[in-house]
Order: structure tokens, then sequence, then C-alpha cells
């Protein structure tokens, strides 16, 4: 067997926990009480509301229309009734105007099998706007308007396209499930994006620990003819992140603050695939996403065909509830998800899992002073020095640690986890960018 | 509802199971073999300098935790500075000497630092060091171990091998063939004789008995570094725990080697290429140095490249100092200069930035 395919750079090795829901097909989420939808739910200009309290909401109709070059529209979930306009606490602790719709009435487009819209006369500008207009989003995490990222300046050349199945997050299994069951509609969302971007080559990273997947789409990529390579992915995280994806698929590094397009390529996460395929096929505008809800703290772990808006107490109430052990409740992956506060807190675009984790599966153990063991450097993927750059933070040296590439972090979490101090690193580097932002813009 | 006894953190949620104290804990149980049989060759005493070592380092560790208000006990690393002070003490040396080196470490050489993780030379070291020079005398009679009692006799009384080849290099008539020839007088025991025997005649392989005695730890020496195979096995512990990783050790030993290989042939009246390496590795405090102070996370760089500089440094300060010093033994000496370079081995031994762009030159 040939050697499989990963970064050469720094990663670690967490628990992968994906035997709690790997198995699990996607289940349709119940609809239980009030949804909460979020105007910022995308990097970007959050979108603007176009309804009113009282208002009546169909099914998928537009309630947030995108303002400005980088922002999205935002769709209603579901048929009902605005009942308020208010500001609502995201899991990122940000604050985002919402609305609140009570569900009534009926549902006139989930269940019901519509007829496939024939694309093939659309033009790439008129994929690009359908796009826009369903909300579409990245959705791995990142949520970046896909139609900016499949719009590329007219000079560049896309030479690959790569689509990131890997989902290196331990617990979460969405993409998954989503590439089994799914997997002729992603190949269909393919050839949409080949359309517009024209890429010379197609490339699907999967990682090694999903090998039904890994068949399933190596075979209907063998039936649809050259030009799409599946690559099988050894384990590590995080690959899931683009550049490091790119350096194991293409072998090729992604210059410092520059974009993929820099060395001609487009990553894309096969959930986003999905969903351009839905928007374009079938008129669907980005109003469900399947959730992983999984942990050792929640009773019964599933996949969840969710709608956006849902309170994750409802979702976990789905789950069978929490146990007495749990202590944390974190919504995306356990790596680099955020821990929240309120159970009424809202699944958005990016929500990929939400996780009930218990003491003992989160492993921290006391904070002690930084024994300079070097593990985060060796664990770092981007080839900074943590240690360093967490006590420049700490004396609130933002510039120095500007100096020392601190803007190249992702926060992909390596460095804390493999800390035997325990330190918070990321939450450092997280302030230290904040600081350095903000005596940018004064100065 | 649940909602207030969430815990709410930053991310990652996940942590591997590592720790601080399971880490320091670790090195402490690679340690205890030597240490038993240390307290096994030399006696009881043995024991009883380890445990002083070790109550006056926690001691002065708690006063100092109480008064810079911040560190632990629970974290291990006073317990261990203590152990590996013990372990570079000689079995009879005064009780004071052994405490007061593990005060200086702590007080001194970690805590006017900043504490655990800030200090720039190793604690148990430098204490160690800092005893050596004042009260040198008792910091080098040994003991005979029980197991070669014939050491204590005569006018080898309390002597380990490298302090009776530097004495004796110095009235020795050259060429001689090596460190063994001198050590001629030195005493075998009965295990090491009935070994080299076996090993002639089941596998017609010539070892001479010293090796042995250095292997298994029959001869005399500080407490813990008597035993080459006891070390070993605590270092491959170290090893599989991932506490140590293998460019320390490897880079000091294969240098140290290298250069006794090359040049420790030449004070002996022999040319290039003929030191005694097998020697001068299992002699010594080498094996401790290497595998269990050297390797100590806070004084040593942070990327194995770096690492390896280090080891290398190492290797290169011991071999000068055990061959060209004034003193018999090098490796503490050696570990501590190689840690106030480790500021600037970092420096230049970083890791490279992913996706790094070298900037245009101004034209």
């Amino acid at each position: 067997m040939k050697s499989l395919k990963t970064f050469s750079k720094g990663g670690v090795h967490p628990e992968d926990s994906k035997e709690l829901t790997n198995k699990e097909s996607v289940k349709n989420a119940a609809i239980k009480s009030s949804f909460i939808v979020p105007m910022s739910q995308h990097i970007g200009a959050p979108a603007e509301c176009v309804v009113n309290p009282g208002d009546e909401v169909k099914e998928g109709m537009l309630i947030g229309k995108a303002a400005g070059f980088i922002s999205a529209n935002i769709h209603s979930p579901v048929p009902g009734v605005v009942k308020e306009i208010a500001d609502v606490y995201l899991a990122s602790g940000n604050k985002s105007k919402a609305v609140i719709i009570e569900p009534s009435g009926e549902f006139d487009q989930s269940g019901k099998t519509a007829d496939p819209v024939d694309w093939s006369g659309m033009t790439p500008k008129e994929l690009q706007d359908k796009i826009l207009e369903m909300g579409i989003v990245g959705l791995g995490g990142a949520t970046f308007p896909a139609n900016v990222k499949f719009t590329p300046p007219a000079d560049a050349k896309v030479e690959a396209l790569v689509i990131n199945g890997v989902e290196c997050e331990p617990y979460l299994t969405a993409d998954h499930r989503l590439m089994l069951e799914k997997t002729e509609e992603i190949f269909k969302g393919l050839e949409i994006l080949s359309k517009i971007l024209n890429p010379d080559k197609i490339y699907i990273g999967i990682e090694a620990n999903k090998p039904d997947a890994i068949e399933k789409m190596e075979k209907l990529a063998a039936q649809k003819g050259t030009g799409i390579e599946i690559v099988p992915l050894k384990l590590k995280y995080p690959q899931g992140d683009e550049k490091q994806l790119l350096k194991a698929v293409l072998d090729k590094e992604v210059p410092s603050g520059k974009l993929p397009l820099a060395i001609g390529a487009v990553v894309s996460n096969v959930g986003t695939v999905f969903a351009i395929y839905e928007a374009v096929v079938f008129n669907k505008p980005l109003i469900e996403r399947v959730v992983t809800v999984s942990g050792r703290g929640i009773k019964k772990p599933a996949n969840l065909k969710v709608r956006i808006g849902t309170k994750v107490g409802d979702l976990l109430e789905d789950c069978g509830g929490i146990t007495d052990d749990a202590v944390s409740i974190v919504m995306g992956g356990p790596m680099m998800g955020f821990s929240m506060i309120s159970l009424d807190t809202p699944v958005i675009k990016g929500t990929s899992g939400i996780l009930v984790l218990t003491k003992k599966e989160m492993g921290k153990s006391v904070e002690t002073a930084c024994l300079m063991c070097g593990r985060c450097v060796n664990a770092c993927p981007m080839g900074l020095t943590p240690t360093k750059l967490y006590k420049m933070a700490k004396r609130a040296k933002y510039e120095d640690a500007m100096r020392f590439n601190l803007m190249d972090c992702k926060e992909c979490g390596c460095c804390a986890f493999v800390c035997p101090a325990n330190i918070p690193l990321v939450q450092g580097f997280r302030l230290a960018k904040k600081m350095a932002n903000k005596k940018a813009v004064k100065s | 509802m649940i909602n207030n006894k969430l815990i709410i953190s930053s991310s990652p949620h996940v942590h591997h199971k590592d720790s601080t104290s399971r880490i320091m804990l670790d090195v402490i149980i690679a340690l205890i073999p030597a240490g038993i049989w240390a307290i096994y060759v030399f006696g009881m005493r043995s024991f009883t300098v380890i445990a002083v070592s070790i109550i006056a380092a926690v001691v002065a560790e708690y006063v100092m935790i109480r008064v810079m208000k911040k560190g632990s006990i629970g974290d291990f690393s006073a317990i261990l500075t203590g152990l590996l002070i013990g372990y570079n003490m000689p079995t009879d040396v005064p009780l004071y000497v052994a405490a007061i080196a593990s005060i200086f470490a702590i007080l001194v050489v970690k805590w006017a630092f900043g504490g655990l993780g800030t200090n720039i030379m190793n604690p148990a070291l430098a204490g160690r060091c800092f005893v050596l020079f004042s009260w040198t005398g008792a910091m080098t009679t040994w003991r005979a171990p029980v197991t070669n009692p014939d050491i204590g006799l005569d006018a080898l009384a309390g002597a380990s091998p490298l302090g009776v080849l530097q004495t004796s290099l110095l009235d020795a008539e050259l060429p001689v063939m090596g460190p063994l020839e001198l050590l001629a007088d030195y005493p075998i025991s009965n295990m090491a004789a009935s070994m080299s025997e076996w090993f002639t005649s089941s596998f017609g392989l010539i070892i001479h008995p010293h090796y042995f005695d250095l292997f298994f730890g029959n001869v005399s020496g500080s407490l813990g570094e008597v035993s080459a195979l006891l070390l070993i096995v605590g270092g491959i512990y170290l090893f599989i725990r991932r506490v140590i990783t293998w460019e320390i050790p490897m880079a000091y030993i294969v240098s140290f080697g290298l250069f006794v290989w090359i040049f420790d042939g030449l004070r002996f009246g022999q040319g290039f290429f003929s030191g005694d390496v097998a020697f001068h590795i299992l002699s010594g405090g080498l094996l401790l140095g290497a595998l269990f102070m050297a390797t100590d996370m806070v004084t040593s760089p942070l990327t194995p490249k770096g690492q390896i500089v280090f080891g290398i440094g190492c290797g290169f300060l011991t071999f000068l100092i055990r061959a060209y010093g004034s003193l018999p033994e090098g490796v503490s000496l050696a570990i501590i200069i190689m840690n106030i370079l480790v500021a600037m081995i970092d420096r230049f031994t970083g890791p490279k930035l992913f996706g790094f762009v070298p900037k245009e030159k101004k034209k």
C-alpha cells in the first residue's frame, strides 16, 4: 500500500471519537420552539433585515439581504410569524441582530419533490448570482460567502479545485455522512463548480478514518471519468485547514498572508458543494445543514439535519438530553469550537457540531508555568513559536508578536492541546490579535 | 437547568493527557531503579543523603512559593531537583552539604530567575557544582560498592575510575594502551570476572571485566550515576512515555563518543582514532547527564534542530573537560555551559514559517 499523503510541519493526533456518530445516518431534527435567525452568520457585513415584527414569513423567504460585497443573504428556515427582532449572543460571544420566528402554517418546500432545474444553459455569472441569492457560505466553519470565493479575479487561473472532505476535527461526522448519503449530489455539485471555475483538475481530500466514504467516492469518481481524483489522507489535525490541505494534496505552500489562489487553487468544503447543488438544481436557499450532536455527555449522539436558527437546547432534547457528568457544551469541533453560555444559542450556517463534553474527555489539568518543552513549537502547523508569542501577548507586546507572524496563527489549537502546562495559548493569541488590530486602527 | 455550571473556556476544549506534574513524576519514576541500586551497593547512608536532598529542596521550594505567591509543590519539580542532587552526591558526603546544594539550587538557581520554567541553568547541576567547588574533598571521596569491596582497600580507597585515571595519567610513562592499562590495579568484581570469562568461552569475545563493572555499576561514584544499565532502562521508559526525545541524548552521546574515539588516544601517547569510547560512555555521570539532566525541558532548546546543536555542544565540552581539564569529570559543567547558550541556540534554530516568503531586496 502506498503511503498516504499528509502535511509535513506540525500537527497533533487528538482522540478522534468519531465512532460515536459515524454510523448514525442523518435524520431530521424535530421542530420544537421558536427559531432565532441571526443576521450575522458569516464573515463580512451582517445582512440587512428586511422583515418587521408581525410579518408572516414563508419557508425559504428572504429575511436578511446581503449588505455589501462580502455578506450573505439570510432566509427564513420555517414558515411562521416574526415575533420580534432582537439582539442575541452567538456561540462565538459576538452580538448579532436576529429575527425570532414563531413557526406556524404550512411547509411548502420540505417533504415535496421539486422538479430539478436544468442549469446546463446557465452562464458562470448566472450560477454565481444563484449562489449569492441562496445565501450559500462556506460550511467548513469559516462561513466565507461562497459567491465571493467562487468569483476569482478575471486574470486568475484556477489550476486545482480541492474539495475538503477531511473533517479533521474530532467527533464531527457531518461531512462524512454527507459524502456517504449524498455522493451523487456532491458530484453534481462539482459539475456546477467546474463550470464556474473551469479548473484543470479536481481533488477530493478525505482522511483515512472514513474508508467507506473514500471507497464510495472513488467508485463514483471512476464512473465519471477523469478529472476528479480522490486523495486519501493520513490522519492528522488540522488537515482540514485549507493551507494544510493544499500542502497535503498538492505539496504546495500558500505564501504567508496570501489566499490559496496565489498557488492556483480554490478550496471548498463538501458540505458547501452539496449546498450549491441544492441551491442551483432545486432553488433551495441555505436554511438547513447537517449537524453532528455528539460527545460523551449526550445520551443519544446523532447526525441531524437542522434548520438554521434552531436552539441548541432543542437539539440536545432531540438527542435524549445530557448526562449528569456533562460539564461543557461546545458549538463546532472540540479543537476550534466555542463553549456556550446559554442553551438558547441558535444553530447558524457555520455550525458543524454540538458537543456535550464530560470532564474526563476534556482532559484538562491545572495550569502551571511554561516548561519551555517546545511541544507547542513542534505541534504548530504554521511554523510559529507559540510559547514566545504567548509571552509577548501576556506582556502586551503586541507589535512584537506581529513581527513574529502572529497573524499567521489560525487558532487551530494544536499548541494548547499539547501544552503540558495547560497554558491557554489560543486565548492569548486571540486577545493579542484583537489588541494589535485596535492599536493599528488608532494610529 | 445546567446553565450555571457549564465550563466556559477558550478552544481547544480537549487536551492531551500530559501535564507538568505527570512529566516530573515520569522522570522520578525513571530514576528510581538507579536509586535502589545505589542504596543496595552503597548502603542505607545513600538513602539518607537522597532523602535529605529532597527534603531540603522541597522546604526551600515551599518557602519560595509562599514568598512569591506562585507555583505549587504539586508539580513535583522540587522533588525531582532534590532527587537529582542526591544522585549527584557521594555516599559519605556530610548531610549539610547535600542540603546546601538543594537549597542553593532552589533559591538561587531556580527562584532568583523566576521559578519553574524560567531558570537558565539546570538547578540540580548548578547546585551540585556549587558544593563541588566549595567542599571538593567531601564531594570526591567515594565509598566502595558492596559488590566490589576491594575498591575500599589500599591506595585506591574512595576513588572512581575516572579519578584514578586522572591521577595515574600524571605519573604514567607514555605511551600506554589506554584507560584500562592505567586502571590495571583497579579491583574487578567477581561477577564481572566471571561474565568476561563466559563471553570469552562462549562467543570468543574478549571484553575486559571493567566494562561489566561499569555497565552494571560495581564501581565507586556518585549515588545515581554508577549503573549504566539502570539509567538506560530509565531512559527507555522516558522515551516510551515521550517525556524525552532522541535528539539530545543521541547527539550528546554520539558526539562525545566521536570526540573520544578521534582524539582521546592522543593523551595516552597513541594516535588519532584510538580512544576508548565504551569506557568513557559508561563511566562517570555521562549517562545520567545525557538522559536525565541535559534533557531537562526548561534548560534545553525548543526545536529538534536546536536540541541536536545543544547535544553536540555538551558532548564536545564534556570531552574537553574530561580529557584536558583539571577535574576528572566534566558532565555537570558541560551541561551548565550549554544551558547558558540555549537562548542563543533557540534564536538561530527556530522553526521555519509555513509559506515563508523571503522579503524582497530593495532595488
